[in-house]
This record gives C-alpha cells, structure tokens and sequence, in this order.
C-alpha cells in the first residue's frame, strides 16, 4: 500500500505545485495529528482560494531536531470535516481558516474569530456572511465571588491595542480571554497586490520591532521562487542587521521588566542601551529600525570598511556597558524574587501548542531556526541556542541575557571578517506554480512567510506567521493561577506583538 | 549596593540637548528631502512636490532624476497643517505655536494619552524612546498618561483600522476640553504603506488633528522638535 504523505521540502527553497500531494482532508487531518504526536509541529495551515468555489488548505510540519520541513495540501469546499477535531496544534489555524476564506470546518469546534473582519480569501463563489465586528462572545466563569475584569483595547501604557478579559477570584486569574485584531491592516491582500515594491514597504510594516526579521523572510521567498542567490557578503550583512534587531529588543525588553518589578537602575541603563544597537542600525540603513536595508537579492546599503571597524567599537563599547548590568540586574535578589515562578509555561505545553522562540527555549525545547533550519550566514557562522528550564519570566529572561551575550560575539566577529564582494544582486521573475516556505529566527522565534505563484509567475498567496500567532495562547495560559497584579510583569516577559499576530 | 554606584558611573548618561545637532545623526539618516539646487530662480518652478504626509521615507523614494532631491539629516519636519506637509522640492513651513490662550492654559505641562489605531507598532516604540534617559521629554513638561481624562490631548497612530476607530473616538471624547491632537507617522497622516486597505479609515474628521508629524517611525527627535514647536519652546 503506497499511502501518500508529506512531501520533505527545505527552507527557502521553491516547490512545484504539482509535487506537493494533494490528500483527501479525513487523510490529511490525521496525518497532521499522528505527526503533531510524533515530534513535528505544525507550522503553518493556511487556506487559498481556488476557481469552482474550492479552497486548498496548506500544512507545513517541521521536526526541529531532525531539521525537516514538510508539506501537503487538502482540496475542501466550504464545509468539511475540521481537522482541529482531530488534531488539537490546528486550532488557531483553523479558526483563522474560518475567518479569512469563510469556510465552515464542521464538527465541535471553536470558531471565535481571531482578528473580526470580513473575509478576505474566500473563493469569489461562497456566500459571506460577516457579522458585526464587534460580535464576539467571551467564556464566563460562573461561581460566587467570580468576577471579570476587562482591560484594553486602550491600555495605560503606550503600548499596542489588544483586550484581555480576566476571569478573577479576589486577586487569582482563573482564565484569561485574549482578543486581538485591533492592528488589523490587511497585511496579506497588500503583500499579494501587483506592486512588488510596495510589497517590500508593507513587509517591512508587519510588525515595527522585527523590520529586519520580516522583510528577510518576505525577501527570502521571493529571491527563492527568482532563484536568486545572495553574495556571501549580503548574507553577513543580514545576519548583523537581524542580531542588532535581537538585541536592541531583548536588551530594551530586560529594561522594562526591570521597570515592571521597580528595579529602576536597570531599566533607566537598558533603555539607553536599547537604543544605541538602533543607532547602529540607524548607522547602516539611516533607520533606527533598520527599513530600506532588506532588499530582493541582498541589501540596499553595505557596510564600507570605514563603518565596520565603527561598528566593532561600538559593540565592543556596548558588550562593556551591558555586561555590568545584566549582572547588576540578575545578582538583585529583590528582582529574582519577582521574576521566580511566575507565568510558567510548561515543557508540555510548548510541545502540545507548538509555541516558539525564546518561550520555548526557556523550557528546555530548544526550537532555533538559525539552527534546526540554517539559512544565509547561519550555515557558516553558528550561534549557539540558548536554552533555560523553568518556563517562568525569570527563564525566559535568562534565554534573552545568553542571547544578548551571543549575538554581540556574532555581531563583532561578522563585521570584522566581511566577504569581499557585492552586496545586492538581481532578483527577476518568479518561478510559475510553485511554493516556498521562509522561516527566519526573529527575536520572538519563527518568522515564516510562504509564497505560492500562479501559472504566470504572480504571487497568488503569500502567508505571514508571526512567532505571536504561535505564542499568544502561551500566556493566556501562564496567567492561570497567578494573580491580577502581575499580568505587566508576565506580558512583558513574553513581549508578543498584536500587529505581528493582526497582521 | 557598591555595584549599583559602579554602575552608575560607568554608564555617562546625557540627555540629548534640543535642539540637537544634526550633524550628528549618520550620514544615511534620512530626514527631510531637498532638492540640491533649489536656489537656481529657473529651477524653482519646476520644483517637485514631496508629500511627507505620504513618504515612508524610503531610500528608493527620491532618486537624482527629481532635480537632485536627496534626504538631508534634517530632523524637523512638524507641520500644524496637512497642506504644509504638501512640499515644493522639500521647503517645509515648520509647526507654529499654540495661540497664547491654549499655551497659558497648559502652562509648562502637557500631558498626553496615546492611541495605537492599527500600527506596526514602530511609532509607538518611538513614544516611547521619547521618556528614555536620552530624549526625556519630561524635562520639557511633557508627559504620557494613563487617563484619557487625565490628559490635555491624544497622540494617534496607526491608520485608524476599522476595529480601532470606535475605540479612538471614545478615548478623544474623553479628554476633557480644550484638547489637542496630534497625528503621529504616515500610517495616520496618509494611511502609510497600508493606504488603500479596506481596513483603513483614516483620522475621522471630528478628530481635528493640531499637529502632523511625519516619518515612518518619525525619530524621537522629530516627534520631540515637534512638541516643543506647539509649546511654543523651540529655539
């Protein structure tokens, strides 16, 4: 018996249509789920609408340990059987099918939208129907002396957008409802329009702190589908430019918890220090977030010999100045007292939910598309992956300092040892009827942007996932059986992004 | 209790003096555009318009062709009108004053409550920056807060996405009169790079915005020039 299954692709690297096999959605849903038990995880599940009101669904399942990447697909119409009955890692997934080409998964299943706006890929054949954007339905926990509190979409901070509903006893979460879609933007559509260039824009817009993380991603399928191969020297210089991104928002990130438990010293010097690695990037792109440097086949600006050996010195000045800090910072008992058992997210849950990035390094899952997936400069120059154990913010601070302290060595040994050469080379037409799947290591975890042409070469789908859509459900989770008060502390210990996940 | 002296001394913390010295952003800093020979009297009229309200700022927007506009690292760029924003070859009419009623009333506090509406986030992490030990904006009296009624004036950013819109609306109407609005970033001034998008509704029109301050982020010296220039304390 010649059961098909999944079809072993590489990051970055472009599959024919044709190849990936098309399995019927009983079969598909439950080869998802045999492999969701069998160490893979799903990476990304995404609907694209086809002619005769049919709907291809797209699973991608990596094996982080074993570095493989899979695909196949499922051709539905708009009710089928869902495939989050079976396998539980496609809930999300499903929900935003549901939402973005108005199928209707049939079966016991939540389908609470996940952004609120009316359907976007839906086959043009399917009846719509979108309520209003406001209708949504929150879980209630009944019982005496339960109550709710309801916070956001306008926060006290200055933060982004995003509404939490905590069902409490005195000061304990029972649950934590998270909504989120008030960054909606209609990232998506905009990425699959005509105008390339404008593609580029909007791919730097995804979400503000991972500029360089998202445009990599959105370049590197595109230069896969032109089979366009970056220089060696291109590549460093978007290794460099990814780690100061990493470390500007993990040391900017160390500051805030620092401000959110009133550690004071620490919070004022790590801002300071958050943005002297955006003046670096402001130093080789003219934007403190790097924007105009990620281009297709390479980067729009090179580092001259002159800037490099300014950059060593100040990186070398940084690692001086942060190290101080960092100690300063985790030797305060008054801080490790706060940070110790709280939010904890368990090795379990991150194995089950698939969640990644620092979140799933600080339980001992040590997920790292750097190093499971190797792509551009990763290949030659490998950072070690950071890892911690207790799942708590103290761990998931912890990964951040060990990153912190490696992507310095990176950034300094790169910028030292340039590859001669060009930094920007061609980047024509893409491949007709084909898919690629690019993951890139963002500071959050997972980037992946997936790309499919049509049969003259156009971008007919091109799906973003934000580590954030993985992640979010992590701290709902977390809060369960904390208290009220230390929701700052345990939100910003994850740092998810809302325009990441709304996209 | 020694380390945390040490560590004190170690880092050399200086705010940024405003207004700040140009000179020293990077050479690729991108501020506002000009035009290479606009002194040359023939050359003005054929000037090219620059919208900043629409620019992103990108290195491909002006090229040698547009009479060599180029990005200068001139960081001021606030204007109280949309229309100022509108340049000819990059000539800017730079944001005037509050009217001294307005400006007695704030006295040296202005305190400001922030609305992300459908943003990439970058805006807002530049607010941010703005209450860092380097761009301290509460030297000036200028402060955010929690309290839409606390607040002297709203800063919106973003597109205004349709999910965002009524939130925004309710946060302003909260603000306790007289108010200010200031429109942080091309995704508010123009819709940005998202412009178009049926989930961009834009600033309503019974939000009148004071102040436009463009840039995609602006950079904290653009949005803290801008601040001081309604204040009435840019020098």
């Amino acid at each position: 018996m010649t059961q098909r299954s999944f079809l072993e692709i590489s990051n970055r690297r472009g599959t024919r249509l044709a190849d990936i096999p098309a399995l019927q959605v009983e079969e598909f849903a439950t080869q998802l789920e045999a492999r969701t038990r069998d160490g893979w995880r799903i990476v990304a599940l995404f609907g694209t609408p086809e002619a005769r009101a049919r709907l291809t669904l797209v699973g991608v399942v990596a094996r982080d340990d074993a570095g493989e990447l899979a695909v196949a697909s499922s051709v539905v119409g708009q009710r089928y059987p869902s495939i989050s009955t079976r396998c539980r890692q496609a809930m999300r997934f499903e929900r935003e099918i549901a939402e973005q080409c108005a199928a209707r998964p049939q079966g016991p299943v939540s389908l609470k939208p996940l952004r609120r706006h009316p359907p976007d890929h839906a086959p043009v054949e399917w009846s719509i129907t979108f309520r209003d954007r406001e209708a949504y339905s929150f879980d209630e926990v009944s019982g005496e002396e339960v109550h709710e509190v309801a916070v956001g979409p306008v926060h006290a901070g200055v933060i982004e957008p995003g509404h939490f509903r905590f069902q409490a006893h005195g000061e304990e979460v029972l649950a934590l409802e998270i909504v989120l879609g008030y960054q909606h933007r209609g990232v998506e559509r905009l990425l699959e329009g005509a105008d390339r260039n404008r593609a580029e824009l909007v791919a730097e817009s995804i979400a503000g702190d991972s500029v360089i993380g998202h445009a990599s991603a959105a370049c590197g399928a595109i230069e896969a589908l032109a089979r366009s191969r970056k220089t060696p020297r291109a590549q460093a210089i978007r290794g460099i430019a990814l780690e100061l991104e990493r470390l500007a928002n993990h040391i900017g990130d160390l500051g805030a918890l620092s401000g959110d438990v009133a550690f004071h010293p620490a919070s004022a010097y790590l801002a300071k220090l958050r943005g002297e690695c955006l003046n670096l990037l402001m130093t080789i792109s003219g934007n403190r977030y790097g924007r105009g440097l990620i281009r297709p086949g390479g980067v729009a600006f090179d580092i001259p010999d002159e800037m490099a050996s300014e950059i060593v010195r100040r990186v070398e000045r940084l690692r001086e100045d942060v190290t101080p800090v960092l100690r300063l910072l985790f030797d305060a008992t008054s801080v490790q007292s706060r940070f110790e058992a709280v939010g904890v997210v368990t090795q379990d849950e991150v194995i089950a939910n698939g969640y990644v990035g620092p979140v799933a390094r600080s339980c001992e899952v040590a997920r790292d598309v750097r190093h499971d997936f190797a792509y551009g400069v990763y290949r030659f120059a490998q950072i070690p992956v950071a890892r911690a154990w207790a799942g708590d913010v103290q761990a998931r601070a912890l990964v951040r300092r060990l990153e912190i302290q490696r992507s310095i060595e990176f950034v300094i040994e790169q910028v030292s040892a340039l590859p001669r050469g060009a930094v920007r080379v061609g980047c024509g037409a893409l491949q007709p009827s084909e898919l690629v799947v690019a993951m890139e290591e963002g500071w959050r975890g997972e980037i992946t942007h997936i790309v499919m042409t049509d049969a003259e070469g156009r971008v007919r789908r091109h799906k973003v996932v934000d580590p954030s859509f993985h992640n979010w459900p992590a701290l709902a989770g977390a809060m369960a059986g904390n208290v009220i008060s230390d929701f700052p502390l345990c939100n910003k210990s994850f740092n998810l992004s809302y325009a990441g996940h709304d996209l | 209790m020694l380390d945390l002296l040490r560590t004190r001394l170690r880092q050399h913390i200086e705010p940024v003096a405003m207004p700040a010295d140009a000179a020293a952003l990077p050479p690729r800093f991108r501020g506002r555009p000009a035009v290479r020979d606009a002194s040359d009297a023939e050359n003005r009229r054929s000037l090219p318009v620059i919208d900043l309200g629409r620019s992103v700022f990108a290195p491909e927007e002006l090229s040698e062709d547009d009479h060599g506009a180029v990005f200068t690292r001139d960081y001021r760029m606030a204007t109280r009108t949309r229309e100022a924003l509108m340049t000819t070859g990059g000539e800017l009419a730079l944001a005037a004053a509050l009217d001294a009623r307005m400006r007695a009333l704030l006295g040296r506090s202005l305190r400001l409550r922030s609305v992300a509406a459908g943003s990439c986030g970058g805006c807002e992490a530049e607010l941010t920056a703005l209450g860092n030990v380097v761009f301290d904006m509460a030297r000036f009296g200028v402060q955010f807060v929690a309290s839409p009624r606390h607040a002297d004036g709203v800063v919106v950013s973003g597109i205004v996405s349709a999910n965002m819109r009524d939130a925004l609306e309710k946060t302003y109407n909260a603000v306790p009169d007289p108010k200010i609005v200031i429109a942080v970033g091309a995704c508010a001034i123009s819709g940005g790079v998202f412009a178009g998008s049926p989930e961009a509704s834009g600033i309503p029109s019974s939000i009148p915005v004071d102040l436009w301050i463009p840039g995609c982020p602006p950079h904290p010296l653009t949005i803290l020039d801008g601040l001081l220039r309604l204040l009435g304390r840019a020098t």
